[in-house]
């Protein structure tokens, strides 16, 4: 069931926004919106869904109105129009009281410039958002240093923020945000301010992370890199609309229109690829029950030093190197039992970068095999040259 | 061009307030009269040494060692110049008016960041109470209130309202919004927003304006004097009057010595952590003797 769901939410500034909506109404563009009625169109009708323990991107350069969306669900703005559902309740029907409640429990959000409270020590930093809940001194206490020790900040409770680096400084935000322990995370760009390194191992945290809290999580970026890592499914931003939402991948094969094809074909489409995606069926496998002599004639077939082997059930058994086969044909054995190797294998679902790592360490091909054992296809030296090639041309 | 008749128009103001409304005047001239002479009759009773080091123990406690004894020689040298019931004469003036002052302009100060209207009205007032030349509206705050310390009161405040209301309203809006947003977000109410977030990140600038305050109070207490503020101002005004140069370069001094000791005092007042600290080493240090 969706966690969120945002129903053609707009969002203008200026003091009459009802001219720029009918304009808007009218498919009128937003620069032109701008020009005619002097009112800025910050976001212009949009809708999406966000799934529980989703995490859901919204990608776009600056001034496409993602920071708007994202401070149009816990109403730090005021949407002009349309509806915002959090498990079914109308966040934009709220009144005051029932608002602070929601903000308090259900949303925990981080921001890109960290707005850490600089008078604060980070302990109170962390137990702000029960501090204001009135929940007493001694458990919000008790719980902040819980999730300071989940982010690996520990021994720098009593600290101001200012003693801390940025990536310090993110931990503490992300501690703040999942300290009242909401349902949903807003995160608005919040690691564009860190350096690249820092900004890689954050995101493997957060990823690490969400496996074991499995929040609802609405991620701001500009970067598509990012999107693709951490997003379960994203929304292209443009202009304070939405050009398509999906999987990475969906939009990556599929995209709506020029503007998102020519966003994402920045990107290094190989990262995104999976040892299911690149393998191929190889030309000759051999068969356990098969003697040397096949093994040999089917390896000068394909024109390869070795054969993957599988049993009758499709499971993998291992591998044949030609050289062995030579050795125990020459001997007139019959069986290749002696002379099976283990293969090296890889999961189906095994990243790309992951699989560049082993084969570069081996220059062996590698056997996809799934959970079950068995055989799926086989990632050849082959086959990554000629990925590398196409990923050349663009899509 | 006729001439607009602004001065009659003032003129026929103040009688109105004078005969129509004096009962409120009055009212608030017998109160204030009344809090002050309280106040100094509690300060004319401890004896001056007393007090002296009764106030150096608070000035250490807020302050440095340093400061303490430049304060205690200070006080010293004013009871020996035989101007001590004129320094709490003034000293409690100043005092009653920065509380006064306190009390109507942080909160105004809070108010302007919270209201466009506010904002707008009051910027134009503040300007006016700091420029008008304080002996315009001294004349009509005694007749008003009639000669005494309240007037004088009144129209220190007039001129020590101003700064404190200012570096409020700096001092908030310096905020930055980020700031103010993460606490939203995370659940604070406007009260919330302002005590935990606003005011104590923009103590700095509140107590440049309370430091602010307190100086300018001495000034015009100075100036109150002339119609009828007691202390060492009138000191001051009777040697300028006598041409007696000894006695006003004493009281002259002594005013100089207050406006320091409470300077550094104020400067001081916002570092309330380590105050309350070394309250707290005090406490511990006066249980250990108990017992």
């Amino acid at each position: 069931m969706a966690k969120i769901v945002v129903q053609n939410l707009t969002k203008i500034y200026g003091d009459e926004p009802r001219k720029a909506l009918e304009l808007l109404r009218d498919g009128y563009s937003k620069e032109e919106i701008l020009t005619r009625t002097g009112q800025t169109v910050a976001v212009g009708g949009i809708s999406f869904e966000v799934k529980e323990g989703e995490t859901f991107i919204l990608m776009g350069l600056s001034g496409s109105g993602k920071s708007t969306v994202i401070r149009c669900i816990n109403r730090l703005l005021e949407p002009t129009t349309g509806s915002i559902c959090v498990d079914g309740k109308r966040v934009e029907e709220m009144d005051k009281r029932e608002l602070r409640a929601f903000r308090g429990q259900k949303i925990g959000m981080v921001f890109q410039q960290f707005a850490l409270f600089p008078h604060r020590t980070v302990l109170d930093n962390v137990a702000f958002g029960l501090e204001t809940k009135g929940v007493p001194k001694g458990e919000r206490y008790e719980r902040s240093e819980e999730i300071l020790v989940r982010v690996g900040l520990a021994g720098w409770k009593a600290k101001r923020p200012d003693e801390l680096s940025g990536g310090m400084k993110q931990r503490v935000g992300l501690a703040r945000a999942l300290a009242v322990d909401p349902d949903i995370l807003l995160m608005d760009e919040p690691f564009s301010a860190l350096d690249p390194l820092i900004r890689n191992e954050m995101q493997e945290e957060l990823l690490s992370l969400q496996q074991r809290i499995k929040k609802t999580i609405i991620f701001v970026t500009h970067d598509l890199g990012e999107g693709l890592k951490l997003g379960d499914r994203m929304a292209i931003m443009r202009d304070g609309r939405i050009d398509q939402t999906g999987t990475g991948k969906e939009i990556f094969s599929h995209p709506a229109n020029d503007y998102v094809a020519k966003f994402v074909q920045k990107v290094d489409v190989t990262r995104m690829l999976t040892a299911e995606e690149i393998m191929i069926q190889p030309g000759e496998i051999l068969n356990l029950l098969e003697g040397p002599q096949l093994a040999i004639r089917k390896m000068e077939l394909c024109d390869t030093d070795y054969i993957f082997v599988i049993g009758r059930d499709r499971k993998l058994k291992g591998i044949v190197w030609v050289k062995d086969a030579l050795k125990l044909a020459e001997k007139g054995e019959k069986g290749i039992q002696g002379i099976l190797k283990q293969a090296d294998t890889v999961h189906p679902t095994t990243s790309i970068e992951d699989i560049y790592l082993r084969m570069g360490r081996t220059g062996r091909s590698l056997a996809v095999v799934d959970g079950g054992g068995n055989f799926m296809g086989a990632v050849t030296a082959r086959s990554i040259l000629s990925l590398l090639a196409e990923g050349r041309k663009g899509p | 061009m006729p001439k607009i008749p602004i001065g009659d128009a003032v003129n026929s103001f103040i009688n109105f307030l004078k005969e129509d409304l004096s009962w409120v005047f009055d009212g608030i001239s017998g109160v204030l009269d009344n809090a002050i002479s309280a106040l100094e009759s509690f300060l004319d009773f401890i004896p001056p040494i007393a007090l002296i080091f009764l106030l150096c123990f608070i000035i250490l406690l807020v302050t440095t060692k340093g400061i303490t004894i430049w304060s205690f020689v200070g006080l010293l040298l004013i009871y020996d110049l035989e101007l001590w019931s004129e320094l709490i004469r003034i000293l409690v003036l100043v005092l009653v008016a920065v509380i006064l002052a306190l009390i109507i302009s942080i909160p105004v100060g809070i108010w302007m960041t919270r209201s466009k209207t506010v904002e707008r009205i009051t910027f134009p007032i503040l300007d006016f109470m700091q420029t008008m030349p304080s002996f315009v509206y001294l004349v009509p705050a005694a007749m008003l209130f009639g000669i005494g310390p309240v007037p004088g009161l009144l129209a220190t405040l007039v001129f020590a309202i101003p700064p404190p209301v200012r570096l409020t309203y700096l001092g908030i809006t310096q905020v930055p919004g980020d700031l103010k947003e993460a606490a939203r977000a995370f659940g604070a109410s406007d009260r919330q927003v302002l005590t935990k977030v606003e005011l104590p990140l923009s103590l700095p600038s509140i107590m440049a304006g309370v430091n602010q305050c307190i100086m300018l109070g001495i000034s015009m207490v100075v100036i109150a004097s002339m119609i009828g503020a007691p202390g060492l101002g009138r000191v001051v005004l009777t040697a300028v009057n006598r041409l007696d140069m000894a006695m006003g370069f004493e009281g002259g001094l002594a005013i100089v010595i207050l406006a320091m000791i409470l300077d550094r005092f104020s400067r001081k007042m916002g570092e309330y952590e380590k105050i309350f600290e070394r309250f707290g080493k005090i406490k511990q240090k006066l249980k250990g003797v108990v017992h």
